[in-house]
């Protein structure tokens, strides 16, 4: 069996007052996608900074066995009005291995490379601010590409982004997976990318369930997890999920899929 | 104006001194001010710049050498604000609040008490290009060097810490190292620069350069440089107009930047009001 990149064992931590994470025992082995959802206030984004190293827990104990690990902070929290360019958020990660403020010509190379992987090819001399939602994501994306890590933790990558840049966000993200990066990300959206991951997380300061989606996807663990009965039903071997009064179609993945009402 | 009149304050050696000691410290400002402004510390520099002039005062009375004492008690208040604002559910502002300007206050009793000192600590409150000596062109040069390696060999590092200080530190960046790094240059910076520049005003030398590069650029790289140099030229042309106007140096450079700023304000209008959307001054 792998050895996990980390793991976390019986873990809790408070901020001030009663613990955001309580009792949480997980692990990320090399190569894995797993999705963590649960309602806001459930401790998700406090989750991925305890993996990250950001935060230290109050109780319980975290491993990381090998590899490096990158955090993408959700893009609300970065500071849009500060002046740096594409290149210098990107390479600003290099921090070790170099002593001179500007990029070696071998740098560059690997920076215009990656930008163009991206789908960012000549914009490394624009502002952060003057590209779309989705570009700014793969900027940061980009920047912990260039880590060379073995993990990339998003928190929340998708908020905020049109349909057409979610996807845009999510193919990039599984052609990285595919690349052997572990990743793991944080999201409120159930249909258009919880239930498309591989593994998934169910978190309302503890973890609720964990497995594949069409195991961990179901009315009473979403009631044990939000709080709040949702309806679930099967389209095309994956589960919907769907809550208040059954629309006549819904959003799933890149499709608008029609329902047709079963018997309960 | 004849050109004798022009030229007449270089034959004077403590002005020659005072023009390069106010165009190295406006440089200085200028550069280290432009991570001021971008962390939001522009209310550290001006307490820290008051605090400073406490532990000046105090170094005198006591007999020990000013530029030392006022170099420990400064770094010392830097990290006792630090230690402050971590260990109790007060803000950093009132933290800096009440330990700066009490520092301050203790230089204020010790010259009450000491009458005579009153008119040799006027340089250090205001700036006056006549207390400006040959050591000053030394030390004001010698740290300006000591800042431009620090911010040469930790450029990246800076910027890091500055931009997203919590993935720096995930990224396996010391920030607490960085951030103290950057606490001893901006203290060393203002003890070495409160003769010319004033305690009172140095806030301003290290906010208003910066929030005038920064209205002309977007890139980092570049904001750095045309800080130090608007610092640098503000310096200048500051301590040169101080001569003929007979103000005080700091006084007079501080007028300089802000006159500069209202030119670029007004002459990049809106895209400059957008681009200091969210600078802390």
């Amino acid at each position: 069996m792998t050895a996990p990149l980390v793991s976390l064992d019986r873990v809790t931590h408070a901020y001030a007052g009663p613990p955001v994470l309580s009792d949480v025992t997980l692990s990320v082995a090399p190569g894995e996608f797993l999705g963590v959802v649960g309602p806001s206030g459930s401790g998700k984004s406090t989750l991925l900074r305890v993996l990250a190293g950001a935060l230290q827990p109050t109780a319980g104990s975290v491993t990381r066995l090998r590899g490096s690990i990158s955090y993408v902070p959700q893009v609300d929290t970065v500071n849009w009005d500060f002046p740096v360019t594409v290149d210098e958020v990107v390479t600003m990660a290099r921090t070790s291995g170099r002593w001179l403020p500007w990029s070696s010509r071998a740098e560059r190379d690997e920076v215009a490379g990656v930008l163009e992987r991206l789908g960012l090819g000549g914009l490394g001399r624009r502002h952060i601010r003057e590209l779309s939602g989705g570009q700014q994501q793969r900027v940061f994306i980009a920047r912990a590409l260039l880590q060379r890590a073995d993990l990339l933790l998003l928190d929340e990558p998708t908020s905020g982004v049109d349909v057409r840049t979610r996807h845009d966000v999510l193919h990039l993200l599984d052609d990285l997976h595919a690349d052997g990066l572990a990743i793991v990300l944080t999201t409120h959206d159930l249909n258009g990318i919880a239930a498309h991951l591989p593994r998934l997380v169910c978190l309302n300061r503890s973890v609720v369930a964990d497995g594949a989606p069409r195991e961990v996807i179901s009315a009473d663990v979403l009631e044990r997890t939000y709080g709040a009965r949702m309806e679930v039903i099967e389209h095309a071997g994956m589960p919907v999920v769907f809550e208040g009064h059954r629309p006549h179609t819904v959003q799933h993945g890149a499709d608008v899929v029609a329902l047709r009402r079963t018997a309960p | 104006m004849s050109w004798s009149t022009l030229t007449e304050p270089f034959a004077f050696e403590f002005f020659r001194n005072g023009l390069v000691v106010a165009t190295v410290a406006g440089a200085l400002c200028g550069l280290v001010g432009v991570y001021v402004v971008l962390r939001g510390m522009s209310y550290i520099g001006h307490g820290l710049s008051h605090s400073i002039f406490g532990g000046a005062v105090a170094s005198s009375v006591a007999g020990i050498n000013v530029l030392a004492g006022a170099a420990v008690w400064g770094f010392a208040s830097a990290l006792l604000i630090s230690a402050v604002t971590r260990r109790r559910a007060i803000g950093g502002d009132a933290a800096i609040g009440v330990i700066t300007t009490a520092a301050f206050a203790v230089g204020v009793a010790l010259i009450s008490l000491r009458r005579g000192y009153s008119q040799s600590f006027d340089a250090l409150l205001f700036g006056n290009v006549l207390g400006v000596e040959r050591s000053d062109v030394v030390v004001v040069s010698l740290v300006a060097v000591g800042a431009l390696v620090v911010v040469f060999l930790g450029y990246r590092q800076l910027l890091f810490t500055t931009f997203d200080p919590e993935v720096a530190q995930t990224s396996g960046l010391s920030t607490a190292r960085v951030d103290a790094v950057f606490a001893l240059v901006l203290a060393m910076s203002i003890i070495a620069t409160m003769r010319v520049l004033g305690v009172t005003l140095i806030a301003a030398t290290l906010v208003v350069p910066p929030v005038i590069a920064r209205m002309l650029t977007n890139s980092f790289s570049r904001m750095l440089v045309l800080s130090t140099a608007i610092g640098a030229g503000c310096g200048f042309v500051g301590m040169y107009a101080s001569f003929h106007l007979d103000v005080a140096s700091g006084a007079s450079i501080v007028l300089t930047g802000a006159a500069l700023f209202v030119v670029v304000f007004a002459a990049t209008g809106a895209t400059a009001r957008r681009r200091l959307g969210h600078v802390h001054v």
